[in-house]
């Protein structure tokens, strides 16, 4: 198995278990740490195809990777102050309890 | 005979004939306008009445007027007017009129006496709340029987015939509150009835025969010489001729009319309708109408004969019209109600018209018939005059001494009496009744009917002498005392007076004006006439005859007062004889026990097959569908509605479990994403390798 | 596939599932610190210094405080009293996930025989990065700079607007 496929093989297991993580765990704020894992293991993703794919004198996974680093952040921030306001109003993190947009 | 005139519609030449249809007209419009007045449009109805019967009477008079000019002329005239009415391929059912002697006379006698009649009403109703309405039907029945006498067509005769049954119907059952009132109407009605459906058997035969409905049509007519010449060509049953059996057949309606036995049932019961009606109608017009019937179409009954021979018809005629006059004068000699009398009277000579028709011809009868409606008429209207001085009484044997107290009314009903009863010279009845007996004297089939005309006559001027006496003479036996009639109910009662005693003056045998008018001849005075063989001698058995009546009432009856409750002289003579007479002859209860229970018999059997087969089979129908309303109603309500609801259900549960899907809980929805993108990926990734 | 590969990848996994397994959220927070410190050494294994170093400053030094921060303001770091920590549907969430990785995993594995093996080390220096932002990337990068300045007035009206109606 060639380098690169180990490299995806990782960044797989891990976005599964961000994945698994967003989509079981009650609270919201390790739903967002699944998100952050999952976002990682993407850029993880890029940066292995842009060592072993053709020019990567290209810079574009790199790139990529770090615009994806800069977004990450941003939309952490405000996803976690979301939580922070939701905290406010309903007094609680827990999803299981959030289901007010119920049909 | 001179040829007769008659004229088509398009070249009418006589103004009269062609405005003959005014004279039954005129009354019938005026019995429409009354019918919509309210009952305190007693004057209005009354003028009306009145005003159209003297518009009818002038009319009348100016045709009398015409044809008498034309026979004083030398000419016979019969002029016609007639049109068609139905056209079936290529038949025709024609209806027209007819102006000739005989429908002159009798447009005169009905109108003069109708109106006579009329003014008479105002006086006798005027208690009355229906006076409105009474004048009314009074009114649609002169109508009526002016139309059955000009009538030239068989059919307008009939339907102008069913009228008259109608307004008799209407009249007779005037007072309809009372039971016996209106079960009088019904029996005159329906035993009329039974006479009608003869003449209308009669009537078909005649049209299938001849194709056609009209008496005088130019030669075509149904009773002129070419039509009769064919009837004759087919002997029909029991020896009779086809004109001999149509003939019978008309003589059975006009027997219901005219009340012959069997069919005099309904006229004495007919008196519980009011005395002007009593008068009119059953005494001087409707039941002389059968008689006028005959006469009409005397041609048809007279086919076939040999000169100075007779027909069966004529015969038969001539045997129910002798039967009746004694059978009805029997009966009257034993009543009690002084219009019961005088109905059983009428009925005794309507046979003896019968029987003049049958054996002298239609002179003989018709001139019987003129002077009976008015001194018959003459009597009702003093009958009712009694009744109304009397304060409704109408029992005889509760009057009496009224000579004193009603004077106009005694003088005059004296004069119809004597009329009747044919006291000699003076009076028209004696003339009329002698031109009968002359005639049943020389009858070439028997002698019978001679016998038992002046049998008749004998009974008739005992019974008449009996009944006047009891009411006029002796003392008043009633409870309060009597009063004379206010003068409008007197001076009709004068008038036809006149005419009872003036009248016998156009039938002697020395001036037979009557006899010429209506045979279209020329006639002269000529007092050798009375020298003819046998003609004297009759007379004088004819007297005697009447003499003989009334002395025998007079010793009987006379001037002596029985008390109400005592039993009657001749009660007291001849007590089982009294007792069939007085009961009438027991032919009501016959009638009773034979043809009405048979009839109720009849009428159960139709009850029960109406009820149990029609109404069973209208009910199974109904079943039927009752049931295919409710097994619709079980498909619409469970099939239809079910399914439908159905559906709606299970179309609400599927929304509620696809509502399921937003719960409303992100992990949720993450997780559907998630399997999404598997799914999608898979779906890609199959696809770009296969 | 060396063995500094293994161990960085163990590494990292260990702190993935750490931070989605445990049970304190504090702990998850410092899990998955971890997990990010192994992702940046496997940035360095993978020659890419620049994308290491700013994952270190951004990811450990900026999202896990915020993580943190996160946690401690709304008293997350009290285990509920109620159920567990996890879902009551967690199997159906594990199986979510368990097939995405089946699809990744096979999809990786089915290519695999078609990845290079080897590449030469690319040589990037930082000027070179700085030159492809401002050049090539420039639109990127100012875009990026706009959201990260709207997102951070975003949060913060977000918890300031909350603040105010809590008084």
């Amino acid at each position: 198995m060639s380098p690169l496929a180990g490299f995806l093989l990782v960044a797989a297991l891990l976005f599964s278990i961000g994945l698994a993580g967003a989509l079981t765990r009650r609270n919201a704020i390790l739903v967002l740490i699944g998100i952050e894992l999952m976002l990682n293991a993407a850029n993880l993703n890029f940066i292995a195809f842009w060592r072993y794919g053709p020019h990567p004198e290209a810079l574009t996974g790199m790139m990529f990777a770090i615009f994806s680093i800069a977004v990450a952040a941003a939309e952490a921030a405000v996803g976690l102050g979301l939580v922070i306001a939701i905290y406010r109003h309903a007094h609680t993190a827990d999803l299981d309890q959030m289901n007010r947009m119920k049909g | 005979m001179q040829e007769s005139i008659s004229f088509t519609p398009q070249l009418a030449a006589s103004p009269i004939a062609g405005m003959l249809w005014l004279i039954p007209a005129v009354p019938i419009v005026a019995a429409g306008v009354a019918a919509l007045l309210k009952q305190s449009g007693r004057k209005t109805a009354a003028t009306l009445a009145i005003g159209a019967m003297s518009v009818s009477l002038l009319l009348s008079v100016a045709a009398f007027a015409h044809v008498a000019g034309l026979w004083f002329g030398g000419e016979a005239a019969r002029e016609t007017v007639n049109f068609t009415w139905i056209q079936v391929g290529a038949a025709n059912v024609d209806l027209g009129w007819v102006l000739d002697p005989l429908s002159a006379v009798m447009l005169v006698m009905v109108s003069l006496v109708g109106l006579l009649i009329f003014i008479y009403s105002i006086g006798y109703m005027a208690q009355d709340q229906n006076f409105t309405r009474f004048f009314c039907f009074l009114s649609l029945f002169a109508g009526a029987m002016l139309g059955v006498v000009i009538a030239n067509s068989l059919l307008l005769l009939f339907m102008s015939w069913e009228l008259v049954g109608l307004t008799s119907y209407l009249l007779i059952g005037f007072w309809y509150q009372k039971p016996a009132a209106a079960a009088a109407a019904k029996k005159a009605f329906i035993t009329t009835r039974v006479g009608d459906v003869f003449f209308l058997l009669g009537m078909v035969w005649l049209f299938a025969q001849t194709g056609t409905l009209l008496f005088y049509n130019h030669g075509a007519g149904s009773i002129e010489p070419g039509a009769l010449a064919a009837l004759l060509t087919h002997p029909a049953a029991l020896g009779l001729t086809a004109a001999g059996a149509i003939g019978l057949l008309i003589f059975a309606g006009a027997a219901g009319k005219s009340g012959q036995v069997p069919l005099h049932v309904w006229l004495p019961d007919a008196m519980e309708g009011p005395t002007p009606v009593s008068a009119l109608i059953h005494a001087a017009t409707m039941v002389a109408a059968g008689v006028y019937l005959i006469a009409r179409v005397y041609p048809l009954m007279q086919a076939g004969a040999l000169t100075g021979g007779t027909t069966t018809a004529l015969t038969v005629v001539t045997w129910v019209g002798a039967s009746t006059a004694v059978f009805a004068a029997l009966i009257a000699v034993a009543q009690n109600d002084i219009k019961r009398i005088l109905a059983y009277s009428t009925v005794s000579q309507l046979g003896y018209m019968m029987a003049g028709l049958g054996m002298g011809g239609v002179a003989v009868g018709m001139f019987h018939l003129i002077t009976h409606a008015f001194f018959k008429a003459l009597l009702f209207m003093g009958a009712g005059s009694v009744i109304h001085g009397c304060h409704e009484e109408q029992d005889i044997r509760r009057m009496g001494g009224l000579k004193a107290d009603m004077p106009v009314t005694f003088v005059t009903y004296t004069i119809g009496m004597l009329a009747l009863c044919g006291f000699p010279i003076l009076f028209s009845g004696f003339w009329s009744k002698d031109g009968i007996l002359e005639a049943a004297q020389h009858w070439s089939v028997a002698k019978a009917p001679f016998y038992m005309l002046v049998f008749g006559a004998l009974l008739t001027a005992f019974y008449m002498t009996r009944q006047v006496s009891y009411v006029f003479f002796g003392y008043w036996r009633g409870h309060k005392p009597a009063h004379e009639s206010p003068s409008v109910m007197t001076l009709p009662l004068a008038v036809l007076a006149f005419f009872a005693m003036a009248l016998g003056v156009i039938g002697t045998p020395a001036w037979p004006w009557f006899r010429a008018f209506l045979e279209g001849r020329a006639v002269g005075f000529d007092w050798r006439a009375f020298g003819e063989p046998g003609l004297l001698p009759l007379m004088g058995i004819s007297i005697v005859v009447v003499f003989l009546g009334l002395g025998f009432g007079w010793t009987l009856y006379g001037d002596k007062t029985p008390k109400a409750e005592e039993p009657d002289a001749l009660e007291k003579a001849v007590p089982p004889v009294w007792g069939w007479l007085h009961n009438r002859l027991y032919v009501d209860e016959l009638y009773g026990v034979t043809v009405i229970a048979f009839y109720g018999w009849w009428a159960q059997v139709a009850d029960w097959l109406d009820r149990r087969v029609w109404g069973g089979l209208v009910s199974a129908v109904a079943w039927v569908f009752a049931l295919w309303a409710r097994m619709n109603r079980f498909l619409d309500t469970n099939v239809v509605d079910g399914s439908f609801d159905k559906g709606c259900d299970e179309l609400a549960a599927g929304g509620g479990l696809l509502a399921r899907v937003q719960s409303g809980r992100v992990q949720t929805y993450l997780r559907i994403l998630a399997l999404a993108v598997v799914a999608l990926a898979a779906i890609l990734i199959w696809s770009s390798r296969a | 596939m060396s063995f500094v590969f293994y161990v960085l990848a163990a590494l990292t996994i260990a702190g993935g599932l750490a931070a989605v397994l445990l049970r304190n959220l504090v702990h998850c927070a410092l899990a998955v610190t971890v997990a990010f410190a192994g992702l940046a050494l496997l940035f360095l294994d993978l020659d890419a210094q620049f994308a290491g170093f700013a994952q270190i400053l951004v990811y450990i030094g900026a999202v896990a405080i915020l993580v943190v921060f996160a946690i401690l303001l709304t008293r997350s770091s009290e285990t509920p009293k109620d159920g567990g920590v996890f879902s009551r549907t967690w199997l159906v969430g594990l199986a979510v996930a368990a097939a995405v990785f089946a699809m990744l995993g096979w999809a990786v594995l089915e290519t695999a025989p078609r990845l290079p093996q080897s590449a030469p080390v690319p040589v990037v220096t930082v000027q070179q990065i700085g030159q492809a932002l401002i050049g090539r990337y420039v639109l990127p990068l100012e875009i990026v700079a706009l959201l990260l300045t709207a997102a951070m007035i975003g949060a913060v009206i977000v918890a300031i607007h909350e603040k105010e109606e809590a008084k």
